[in-house]
C-alpha cells in the first residue's frame, strides 16, 4: 500500500534556515546540513528545500548546500527557488537533487515543465503554487515571486496548465497559512485535489499533529510539507506518525 | 571496484554518496574502457526510456553492457536502469531495451481514483529468497517515483512485487543480474543494507 508522506520543508535565506510567518518576518532556525541530519534520523519520508533569498535569485548556493545534505541524508531531496530554466534544473539535479520545485517561472513559460520532464522525467518536476484567498472575488488567488505578484490565471485553469505540460506533483502553498500554526488550509487543498489527479503535497499552517490528521482525512492529498511545526515545537515525524496511525492513516514502515 | 554508470540521465550522486556510506569504493564510469576494473556495475537512471537507451547507444555503452552482463559480474539497474535491462519499452515511442530480461515495460495502470506518477513509500513483497535481499525484514517500505513498470514474462525473474493499482515487479532478478524498481539509495536504512547486499554478492544464486 501505498503511505502517506511527511515532508519537512525548510527555508533557506542567505544560507541559513529561517520560518516565516505569511511569507514574511523572518526568523532564523538554524543550519540546514544540521538539521537535515536529525530529519534523517527521525526517517522523515522526503525533505523540501526552497531558496527564499529575494535579490540573488540564482540557484548557484544551492548547489553547495545539496552536495553536504546528500552526503548526509538517504531520502528524497526536493529543491526551488529561483529556478527559471532548463539549465538551472539540470544543474541541480546533476547535483543531487531529486526533485525540483518551480514556482513563478511556470506562469510565463509552462514549457519549462515539459521540457524538464522530457529530460529528468516528470517525477523529477514538481509544480509549487502559492495561493490566498480573496473575500471580494470569493476566489483564491495565485501569486508568484515569494508571494508578491498575483497573477491573473485561476487555480483551475493553472493547474491544467500544469497537468498538459506534464508535472510530477503539485505543492500547494496557503500564504494566509504559512507559518500561523492555526492549520491547513483543508478547503484549498480539498479543492486542488478534487481538479488534478496528480500527487499533492499539502503546506501552510500546521501547529499540531490534529492539523495533520484533518487535512489527511479530509482532502485526498500524498503529503503533507511541514515548517513551524517542527522548527518550533518539540513535534518531530516519528511522533507524528505514531500520533496518524492511530486513525487508520498508513506511513512508511522501517 | 563498484561502478555507477554515469550517461547523462539523471542525479548520480545520490547513489555514489550511498555506496561510500555502505563502505564500498564508488566510481563513476562513463566509457567502455573502464569496465574491465569493475567488480559490479550500477546503471541509475531517471528519465524516459527512449531517451536513456539514445544515451547508451550515442556513448556506444549499450554492447559494453550486454558484454560486462555476460561475464557474470553483478549487475543492478535502479529505477529507469532496472526498466531498461527489459526487452522493449514504450515511454516516449517503442523502443528495444537492453533485454538482458525477458520483460517489456508498460504504463502503471492509470485509473480515476490513482494518482500518477506513483510516488512515495510503498511495501514490496519477497515472492523468492535472494542474497540481494538477504537481512531485509518482510513488509518494508521502500521509495518509489515511476510512471511505468516491467512486466515479466518468466515468474521466476520476479523477485519481489508492490502493487499500485495493480501489481508491478519491484525487484527483478535472473542470474547475475538484478533490478530494483524503487530507489535503495532514497530509502534509507532498508536501502542502503540492499545496496550493501549487491556490493557483497558474487552475482551467483
Amino acid at each position: 500500500m501505498l503511505k502517506r508522506r511527511i515532508i519537512p520543508v525548510q527555508l533557506l535565506l542567505e544560507g541559513r534556515l529561517v520560518k516565516s510567518r505569511q511569507f514574511a518576518s523572518f526568523r532564523d532556525v538554524g543550519d540546514p546540513v544540521a538539521s537535515s541530519r536529525v530529519y534523517n534520523s527521525q526517517y522523515a519520508d522526503e525533505l523540501v528545500f526552497l531558496n527564499i533569498t529575494r535579490d540573488d535569485r540564482s540557484v548557484a548556493p544551492l548547489a553547495d548546500l545539496l552536495a553536504a545534505v546528500a552526503e548526509v541524508c538517504f531520502m528524497p531531496l526536493t529543491l526551488g527557488g529561483g529556478i527559471r530554466t532548463i539549465e538551472d534544473v539540470e544543474f541541480l539535479i546533476r547535483n543531487g537533487a531529486d526533485k525540483v520545485l518551480i514556482n513563478s517561472a511556470i506562469y510565463e513559460n509552462p514549457s519549462l515543465i515539459s521540457t524538464a520532464a522530457e529530460n529528468f522525467g516528470s517525477q523529477a518536476v514538481v509544480v509549487g503554487i502559492d495561493a490566498t484567498w480573496n473575500d471580494a472575488q470569493a476566489r483564491y488567488v495565485l501569486h508568484s515571486d515569494c508571494g508578491r505578484l498575483p497573477q491573473p490565471v485561476s487555480l483551475e485553469q493553472h493547474l491544467e496548465t500544469c497537468m498538459e505540460y506534464g508535472a510530477g506533483e503539485i505543492m500547494i502553498q496557503s500564504i494566509d497559512r504559512d507559518g500561523t500554526m492555526e492549520g491547513f488550509d483543508v478547503p484549498l487543498a480539498s479543492c486542488v485535489a478534487a481538479l488534478c489527479n496528480l500527487p499533492i503535497i499539502c503546506a501552510g499552517g500546521s501547529g499540531n499533529y490534529e492539523h495533520l490528521k484533518e487535512v489527511f482525512l479530509e482532502a485526498d492529498v500524498s503529503a503533507v510539507a511541514c515548517g513551524s511545526l517542527f522548527n518550533f515545537s518539540d513535534s518531530n515525524p516519528i511522533r507524528a506518525k505514531a500520533f496518524l496511525s492511530n486513525y487508520g492513516l498508513p506511513f512508511k514502515i522501517v | 571496484m563498484i561502478g555507477v554508470l554515469d550517461y547523462g540521465m539523471g542525479n548520480l550522486r545520490s547513489i555514489y554518496n550511498a555506496i561510500e556510506e555502505t563502505g564500498n569504493d564508488a566510481v563513476l564510469v562513463d566509457e567502455t574502457e573502464a569496465f574491465d576494473d569493475l567488480s559490479h556495475l550500477i546503471i541509475p537512471g531517471v528519465g524516459h526510456f527512449r531517451t536513456a537507451m539514445a544515451h547508451l547507444r550515442q556513448r556506444e555503452l549499450e554492447t559494453a553492457i550486454k558484454a560486462y552482463a555476460g561475464s557474470g559480474r553483478p549487475l543492478l539497474g535502479v529505477c529507469l536502469g532496472m526498466q531498461i535491462l527489459a526487452a522493449a519499452g514504450t515511454e516516449g515511442g517503442a523502443e528495444e531495451g537492453l533485454n538482458l530480461i525477458p520483460a517489456t515495460v508498460q504504463p502503471l495502470s492509470a485509473s480515476d481514483t490513482l494518482r500518477i506518477p506513483h510516488v512515495g513509500w510503498n511495501t514490496v513483497v519477497f515472492h523468492r529468497p535472494h542474497p540481494i535481499v538477504d537481512g531485509i525484514k518482510e513488509g518494508r517500505d521502500f521509495y518509489f517515483v515511476h510512471s511505468f513498470s516491467m512486466q515479466c514474462e518468466a515468474t521466476d525473474d520476479v523477485v519481489a512485487t508492490t502493487e499500485y493499482g495493480a501489481e508491478f515487479v519491484s525487484i527483478v532478478g535472473q542470474n547475475n543480474v538484478v533490478g530494483f524498481q524503487f530507489h535503495p539509495e532514497k530509502s534509507q536504512i532498508n536501502g542502503l543494507q540492499l545496496l550493501e547486499n549487491f556490493c557483497d554478492w558474487d552475482g551467483q544464486c
